[in-house]
């Protein structure tokens, strides 16, 4: 069996609670796992928030991830939505060098990757920009040679397509978990 | 009801059966030891070092499977709680640790006495509280008495500030608890059970490899018939020993580093493994990819989280042990394998690794050998770590179920005085031995006070050989005879510790004095205790050194003598 790499979306559903992103990110510290963005925010449910992870590794290890996930109380449910129909964005402001000369330029960029200028300074700008992390990249990429003064991103946030309820969700991940997997984990999921 | 939160604590613990706690008071906790006396229903067992309150609570569960319950102060008292909790963690042991902590005004402003014990015990708890107001420890009390005994067990720490204990609130009892994230898997998927019944139906050569898991849910008719009923050699990892009597045809005994050459190979040799409660630890597999090369593995286990973490699994089953037994051994069918028994029989024959060889000194195999003799089998058997733990799991010839209380996971010398108190305590009709090395004895023996103080009947055997023994051996065979910091080179005379405490002392020297002393200390009404001065230069064989296989296993080297002989 040939290890793949790969990087795997996570979604858990965790109970708002004081010190639980402390218990994720201990577990993953002291596991060994590699997690390349963390996004936190309240749910559509007044006392659950949603954890978004992207995590790097193999199946095996991300098989892990998810079964130490779930062994924390305060985690409710955990689906990876890696290789379904799922929507990616994240969001970045960045803080641009901009003279009279270059400012224009810089705005013809924001245009064309529909981000937004939100603040304006004699001697520099702050763009937003949303999209998944390829367009992000490319426009930071991009803006380097202005000057970066500041980058700030959010870390990835997903939700599958279409109109899939809460228990879709949980479905279809489980589904995802289980056909990535050499064996048969029905039980556990 | 109107009560106090310290109050509360109580009312919660006697509803939870609770009838015994170990602990230290101090100041942050006051309050609750101020409210105890309300309580006379609740023993509590005044410990002489915190370590002994969270390490007693872990052998008084593991010997009866009640709950165990320390309490501390805040900082230093909960800190030395820490390595109990730890060793609980490791070994599935369902501790519920109570601490004060300072007063919620002064939390996070470095107040005297004051650490984020939640903080420092988060990967060495299976979870744990701050509780900030009276009226929620009702239901964080009783979510934590669930949480530690549901599912994989696991030690639980409360942490309740001081005022929160003066506070008073209306007191509900929950009848139900709501824990949308511990929803533990007990059922095993039937399915699975299916295919693993097909697998060890078709078997030719299966092994079962009986772990904690076994003992936890007290499965052991369950184990019996099922290795009965399709005739498979049981095999007990170091926390599954004493969960198959090892009288028994079948009983084959421990793989892995110290364990017997015959159990390592069958292992080896196996087509089918039917892994009951284990997690296939690295002292177990070794090499892992070199680890039963041939075998089909089926691992039934509580924790899906162990289910493939270290070796490939091919029919995983999360469940509850007694349960899916329970359903696989109606499918399994009867069967018979003579020829495979033959074989395990014949490596045995070839790899005698437990004879005891005739020596002139005084070998702790020897005085192992003898206490199993004259128990025959049946005390509880507490160990600390170290070469003497490894030759009691080897040499004490283990009949009754869950009568071997050691620290596998962990590994934490200093286990066998506290533990063995928290066994009696949970135990008071069954015979209670601790079996020490002069090292980790040395680290807890301050509750030798405790055990007298509360009449505590154990009895102790210390291994005196003046090193620490596995260290030493460590030093010996993979560091070219450093013997460095291993030697105690002043002991103090544990006759007249013991006498100095209370206890009953003897010691011995000679192989003769050994079976009358250990009657001597049985006939005897109270804690007792045996000073063993042993052989320093005995090693634990055999031996898989770590990381490598059971084709590396050595056996005890033979004498040139003795060789000569035999030719």
């Amino acid at each position: 069996m040939v290890a793949v790499k790969n990087s795997h979306t996570l979604v858990a559903l965790v109970q708002d609670k004081p010190g639980v992103l402390n218990r994720v990110a201990s577990m993953f510290r002291r596991r060994g796992f590699n997690i390349s963005s963390l996004a936190v925010g309240h749910s559509e449910q007044e006392d659950l928030s949603r954890m978004t992870f992207v995590v790097e590794g193999d199946d095996g290890t991300v098989e892990q991830v998810i079964k130490q996930l779930y062994k924390l109380v305060d985690i409710v449910r955990v689906s990876d939505l890696s290789t379904e129909a799922v929507v990616y964005r994240e969001l970045a402001m960045v803080r641009v060098r901009a003279t009279s000369q270059t400012r224009s330029e810089i705005m013809q960029l924001v245009d064309i990757f529909r981000a937004n200028i939100i603040d304006v300074s004699a001697d520099s700008l702050i763009i937003e920009v949303t999209g998944d992390e390829d367009k992000i990249d490319s426009l930071q990429e991009l803006l380097k040679g202005f000057g970066l003064m500041e980058v700030m991103r959010t870390g990835r946030v997903a939700m599958l397509r279409g109109a899939a309820s809460r228990q879709e969700v949980a479905r279809r991940g489980a589904e995802t978990t289980r056909a990535n997997k050499p064996q048969d984990y029905e039980q556990i999921l | 009801m109107q009560l106090t939160g310290a109050q509360m604590v109580c009312e919660v613990l006697l509803r939870e059966g609770v009838d015994t706690v170990f602990g230290i008071p101090g100041g942050a906790i006051l309050p609750l030891y101020q409210t105890m006396p309300e309580y006379p229903k609740l023993r509590h067992i005044l410990v002489r070092h915190e370590q002994g309150a969270s390490m007693g609570a872990d052998g008084y569960y593991r010997s009866s499977g009640r709950v165990g319950v320390c309490m501390a102060t805040s900082g230093p008292g909960a800190t030395n709680l820490v390595t109990g909790l730890a060793c609980a963690y490791m070994d599935s042991s369902a501790v519920v640790a109570i601490t004060g902590q300072v007063a919620r005004a002064a939390i996070g402003k470095d107040a005297f006495q004051e650490i984020d014990i939640t903080g420092v015990t988060l990967p060495i708890t299976k979870h744990n509280y701050l509780v900030m107001h009276a009226a929620d420890i009702p239901r964080v009390l009783r979510e934590a008495f669930h949480l530690a005994s549901t599912g994989r067990p696991g030690p639980i720490l409360v942490d309740i500030p001081k005022d929160v204990f003066t506070e008073v609130a209306e007191f509900v009892y929950p009848e139900t608890i709501e824990m949308p994230g511990f929803k533990p898997t007990l059922e095993g998927h039937p399915t699975q059970i299916k295919k693993a019944a097909r697998l060890i139906n078709e078997a030719k050569r299966p092994v079962i490899m009986a772990g904690h898991g076994v003992t936890l849910s007290r499965a052991f008719d369950e184990l019996r018939e099922l290795a009965e009923k399709a005739q498979i050699p049981v095999i007990t990892t170091l926390l599954g020993i004493s969960t198959f009597p090892e009288s028994h045809i079948l009983s084959v005994g421990m793989p892995g580093m110290h364990g017997v050459a015959y159990a390592s190979l069958a292992l080896d040799r196996a087509d089918v493994v039917i892994s009951l409660g284990a997690r296939f630890d690295d002292r177990v597999t070794g090499r892992v990819s070199t680890f039963i090369p041939n075998a089909k593995i089926i691992h039934i286990d509580i924790d899906p989280a162990v289910i493939g973490q270290n070796v490939f699994t091919h029919v995983p089953i999360v469940g509850d042990v007694k349960r899916v037994l329970h359903m696989l051994n109606r499918e399994v069918k009867k069967a018979t394998h003579p020829e495979w028994l033959e074989e395990i029989e014949q490596l045995r024959r070839d790899h005698p690794s437990l004879r005891l060889r005739d020596k002139p000194k005084l070998t702790q195999q020897f005085i192992i050998k003898q206490l199993s003799d004259i128990t025959k089998g049946k005390a509880i058997i507490v160990t600390g770590v170290g070469q003497h733990q490894m030759w009691a799991a080897q040499h004490y010839t283990f009949t009754e179920p869950n009568s071997f209380i050691t620290s596998g996971g962990l590994g934490a010398m200093g286990f066998e005085v506290p533990a063995a108190m928290g066994a009696k305590v949970a135990n008071p009709d069954k015979m209670v031995w601790s079996i020490c090395g002069d090292g980790g004895f040395q680290m807890t023996m301050c509750d030798l006070a405790t055990i007298v103080e509360n009449k505590i009947n154990v009895k102790f055997i210390v291994m005196e050989n003046g090193f620490l023994g596995m260290v030493r051996q460590w030093q010996h065979i993979f560091y070219k005879d450093t013997f460095y910091a291993t030697m105690y080179s002043a002991n103090p005379d544990f006759v007249k510790l013991a006498e100095a405490f209370g206890l009953h002392a003897q010691r011995v020297t000679d192989k003769a004095q050994v079976a009358a002393a250990i009657q001597e200390a049985i006939d005897y009404d109270g804690p007792a205790l045996i000073s063993c001065i042993v052989d320093p230069e005995e090693n634990v064989y055999p031996m898989i050194p770590p990381g490598e296989s059971v084709k590396e296993l050595m056996e005890e080297p033979v004498p040139a003598q003795e060789a000569a002989w035999s030719r």
